[in-house]
């Protein structure tokens, strides 16, 4: 009677502690539901997203010449050559396309600025290249006529000499650059359209002129150079290339300007859509290009998947026989914390990537860390004498200190390792320390409210044999 | 049994794989992959039958990229290694191939330098920059713990022994490079940067419990010889540390076995980094710490006398 007594006692506690564990359960079928229908449904709101080496694709990496801008600019600029490359991209039908600046980092001697761009599903990059390739880039120089004479010269001369050496002029051993840089690119530019000449400037009529219009920095830029340089020649380079160097005969206000280059309608209509898809402000060159054909990534998904389903399997037979009742419970908790991370993916979501597959897989490893330090801590409260729900009890505190130590280290390397990463490592990086954090949620809360509703007592055999672990009896 | 007596012979196993892994190291190097030293590899697949490798060799010689390295992958793929291709010359290297049978692109990689030599820079920073803190975090962490080890050396034999870890891996790849050819890529260095992380761990699980046994005594007011609480601290914790590395290597090994090409030797370098930390936490770190305490105790037996 007095046992029974006893029991009662304790009965609104246990009530709510019963309450709890089931609130948990529920919580994390629903949310297991949730991820497998999600899964299941091709049109779901927030399905799993594959990086390029699981869905196939492309990745091309430019690197960006800023060697001439001024180091203040370079952000800025970087950012409109995210932005042109960016409509090129979406201009020839790939879906979710990703451009993104990167910069070296400070351990380089030399600052690099590099622009990614992601093509998923985008195998055959020849057309991407070329596109991308394709947009020109606009500068405007003043003509140096003396120099641009003497450089004719000797141009002509060396055609007649073979022998001759063909270089650029110098005076007193440097060399004079014909053109000169006026600050005026393509980066100023509003707006491009294509207009007929009417024959007025006595070239022939409808002639194909390319007006472009600049924004309002370039507007005022191309009246004070006009304004300093009546007289001289402005060229107009496209790509490097001089298109045309018409002189300047007047201030020209309004950032209007035209360029006529002896073009054929076709030619003027594609260098007008050129310009209006963006001019670079910068130019570049490609770096890296990776290709991943769709077959390999489905087939490195799929083995990606076998091993982490095969682990696990394996991992739940030996908590499960060494540590019985307390590795039951450990193994509900992994299966918890597992949906807990599938769930986030689709939540934030994470880009998956082969090496963020292999640190989903490596954190179930470590996510039992936990539950095993508490266990091991269980048995010694459990054999110090201490009734099973204050061994249950001690066992997680004593655990915490070496829990969070632990876990603070793993933190540590992961967000090193974020910032070590290219962005297919990131996604090592991300998932690992994802991990971390929800395995140590995942053992400390799950695991013990599990456990502590168990109505284990070590006076029996059983009870003793389910709490103990090895080769114990 | 008492293993205290014999823990300076703990430091032998430790001690010649550390040895052989820096002979390794010195006699072969590591090779490193295209995407750290910058190159192209290319895998092609031939449905219809995959023609010889020397075969194609000799068209590809003709194209004159240098030092072109073909070799047979897969049930009909071949793949191709060479320097970083423009895209004049991947048109090029692809029709060549065609000229073999139809042809499938599997991939296709093409890293210029620049990108790589960064990475390598980045590694260094990044191990120096893990070290540090974890020496700062344990030494922050057994702060408390002054007596007899003060708390920082506790930090400084965590780095030997993670040193360690991460050194035989990367002598088993040196290895592994002169006899098959394996190259080591910036997964490799996540490999080593993520030993770093997480061999750390059964290190901290043994000082816990010294920590914890030092203080328990402490508050008894019992004298017990610092070799005795270390040992101690090693035998209950010897299981846990053994088995918490046991399911990370269960998970590690699935995934070399089953799981795909790409992480594969990712999964190789971090299971050897796995297996030399779990007896570097137990047998070198601690024997370690006792030798650091029997040292400074002579050392201060001799100032006094």
């Amino acid at each position: 009677m007095a046992e029974k007594a006893k029991i009662e006692s304790g009965d609104s506690e246990g009530v709510v502690r019963v309450f709890r564990a089931l609130i948990v359960i529920v919580l994390g079928c629903l949310l297991g539901y949730f991820v497998y229908t999600t899964t299941q449904n091709d049109e779901s709101k927030y399905p799993f997203k594959f990086g390029l080496d699981l869905a196939g694709g492309s990745q091309l990496v430019y690197i960006a010449d800023v060697s001439s801008v001024k180091k203040e600019e370079v952000s800025e600029l970087m950012s409109v050559l995210r932005a042109v490359i960016e409509r090129r991209v979406n201009s020839f039908g790939v879906s979710e396309p990703h451009v993104q600046i990167e910069t070296s980092s400070f351990v380089t001697e030399s600052t690099e600025q590099r622009l990614i761009v992601e093509l998923p599903g985008v195998t055959d990059i020849d057309e991407a290249i070329r596109q991308i390739g394709k947009t020109p880039q606009l500068e405007f120089k003043l003509v140096d006529e003396e120099a641009l004479a003497a450089q004719q010269s000797i141009d002509t001369f060396a055609a007649s000499n073979t022998n001759a050496a063909i270089g650029n002029v110098k005076v007193n051993g440097e060399a004079i650059e014909p053109y000169v840089d006026t600050g005026l690119t393509g980066r100023f530019l509003e707006r491009a359209e294509l207009v007929f000449g009417q024959g007025s400037q006595g070239g022939l009529s409808n002639e194909p002129i390319v007006s472009i219009t600049f924004n309002e920095e370039g507007g005022e830029l191309f009246e004070s150079i006009t304004r300093d340089n009546i007289g001289s020649s402005l060229a107009i380079f496209l790509d490097g290339e001089v298109v045309s160097a018409p002189r300047i005969n007047e201030v020209i206000g309004g950032g209007k300007a035209v360029i006529s280059g002896n073009f054929t309608p076709e030619e003027a209509r594609e260098l007008v859509r050129n310009l209006n898809f963006g001019a670079l402000p910068v130019p570049i060159t490609l770096d890296t290009t990776q290709t991943i054909g769709s077959s390999l990534g489905e087939e490195a998904l799929r083995a990606g998947v076998r091993a982490g389903v095969i682990g696990f399997a394996l991992l739940a037979i030996f908590m499960i026989a060494w540590y019985r009742l307390p590795g039951v419970i450990s193994v509900l908790a992994l299966i918890m914390y597992i949906i807990m991370m599938l769930a986030l993916f689709k939540f934030i979501p994470v880009v998956l990537t082969a090496a963020g597959i292999a640190g989903l897989i490596l954190s179930i490893g470590l996510a039992v860390d936990a539950n095993i330090l508490i266990a091991e801590r269980m048995k010694e409260e459990l054999i110090a004498g201490k009734s099973t729900q204050e061994a249950i009890k001690e066992g997680f505190d004593r655990a915490w200190l070496a829990i969070r130590d632990s876990n603070i280290a793993h933190i540590i390397a992961g967000v090193i390792l974020f910032w070590f990463g290219t962005s297919l490592i990131k996604g090592f990086a991300l998932v690992f320390s994802l991990g971390v954090v929800i395995s140590m949620i995942s053992a400390i809360t799950i695991s013990r409210t599990l456990l502590i509703v168990l109505p284990i007592k070590m006076q029996s055999r059983i009870g003793r044999f389910l709490m103990s672990s090895g080769i114990s009896k | 049994m008492s293993l205290k007596k014999f823990h300076y012979y703990f430091f032998i196993l430790p001690a010649i794989a550390a040895i052989l892994s820096l002979v390794a190291l010195s006699l072969w190097g590591l090779r490193p992959g295209i995407d750290l030293k910058g190159g192209s590899l290319l895998e092609v697949a031939y449905p219809d039958g995959r023609p010889t490798p020397e075969a194609v060799q000799v068209a590809v010689n003709e194209l004159s990229f240098g030092e072109v390295r073909i070799q047979p992958a897969g049930e009909n793929e071949l793949v191709l290694r060479q320097r970083s291709l423009s895209q004049d010359e991947k048109t090029a290297l692809d029709a060549t191939l065609a000229s073999f049978g139809r042809t499938e692109e599997v991939q296709f990689n093409s890293v210029g330098p620049s990108i790589g030599q960064e990475l390598v820079q980045k590694a260094w920073w990044a191990i120096a920059m893990i070290t540090l803190s974890i020496i700062l975090f344990i030494a922050f962490a057994f702060r408390h713990v002054s007596k007899p080890v003060s708390s920082w050396k506790y930090g400084l034999v965590a780095i030997v022994t993670l040193m360690h870890d991460i050194l035989i891996p990367t002598g088993y790849f040196a290895y592994l490079g002169y006899a098959r050819g394996a190259e080591v890529g910036v997964l490799f260095i996540v490999a080593l940067l993520t030993i770093l992380g997480i061999s750390i761990n059964d290190t901290i699980v043994v000082f816990d419990r010294i920590r914890e046994n030092l203080g328990l005594n402490e508050k008894k007011g019992k004298h017990e010889e610092y070799v005795d609480v270390v040992w101690k601290s090693i035998k209950q914790t010897m299981a846990r540390s053994i088995n918490t590395s046991f399911t990370v290597i269960i998970m590690l090994v699935a995934l070399y076995v089953f799981g795909p090409e790409s992480t594969k030797d990712f999964a190789l370098t971090l299971t050897i980094g796995m297996i030399a930390g779990t007896y570097s936490s137990i047998f070198l770190a601690s024997p370690l710490l006792i030798a650091i305490e029997t040292h400074g105790r002579k050392k201060s037996a001799k100032s006094a006398a």
